[in-house]
């Protein structure tokens, strides 16, 4: 048994299990019952697929792979922080544990339409443009 | 004979690197809150990841290609803590509670005191 076939086998071996890591963090995707739960499985989805790039660079021999797996870091760890600012400016708006994103989306399309114009102003019995101006004048 | 050696470095690297990635997977299905899920991913799950891009410098053999793995190594073990940092700091500001087993918040006036 060669070192070529144990490093063979050992990249199978944790192509294998980054899968089943990779399953698992979906599921807490799915599950995750707050938000920030689903933001914390995300950043850990990114790494995992950093680490299936780095496998994949070794399999087959190109190391430009490196660069794409750098950029994708870099991409997660943006998300992350646009997604905490998102977690804090939304405040603590969160439903039931398990139906959060239908309760939201139930309470969002039964909310009243938030009234945007004012009443209508009344109109001043003497206006101020121009024409008005000029019969003031005579 | 090197080549060889550098096989079974590439090789322990790599097996390491999925266990670590693995047990961060099972860390974060197993503790019960956000805050505990989040030593989990971002540690374990740092450490995974790294020691793969790790394993691709080494593979690789020569010098340039080894020290963009470990750049890209360093970026992930900076950048990591940050991101967990900021966004344990969000949840906790906006009211997503510890869970019931944990002692200790010292946390929970800080809002207070600034």
């Amino acid at each position: 048994m060669t070192a070529q076939m144990v490093l063979s086998f050992s990249i199978w071996l944790a192509l294998v299990v980054l899968c089943v890591s990779f399953l698992m963090t979906v599921w807490r995707v799915i599950k995750g019952p707050t938000l920030p739960d689903r933001v914390v499985a995300l950043d850990m989805l990114t790494g995992i697929v950093i680490g299936f790039i780095a496998l994949i660079a070794i399999r087959t021999g190109f190391t430009l792979y490196i660069d794409i797996a750098i950029s994708l870091g870099l991409v997660g760890f943006l998300a992350t922080v646009a997604f905490a600012r998102f977690v804090l400016s939304r405040g603590g708006r969160e439903g039931p544990p398990g139906e959060t994103a239908k309760a939201e989306m139930i309470k969002a399309l039964a909310a009243p339409v938030p009234e945007t114009r004012r009443s209508p102003r009344k109109k001043p019995a003497t206006g101020t443009g121009p024409a008005v101006r000029r019969k003031a004048k005579k | 004979m090197i080549d060889g050696f550098l096989a079974l470095l590439t090789a322990f690297l790599v097996l390491s690197g999925a266990g670590f990635a693995l047990a961060a997977a099972i860390g974060l299905n197993r503790l019960p809150d956000l805050y505990t899920r989040m030593h989990a991913a971002s540690k374990a799950g740092t450490v995974g990841s790294g020691l793969l891009l790790l394993a691709v410098g080494v593979h690789a053999g020569d010098l340039p290609t080894f020290a963009r793995a470990l750049a890209g190594f360093f970026f992930f073990v900076l950048t990591a803590p940050i991101s967990a940092h900021l966004l344990a700091m969000a949840a906790h500001r906006v009211g997503y509670p510890l869970h019931a087993e944990s002692v200790r918040d010292e946390m929970k006036d800080y809002d207070k005191r600034i």
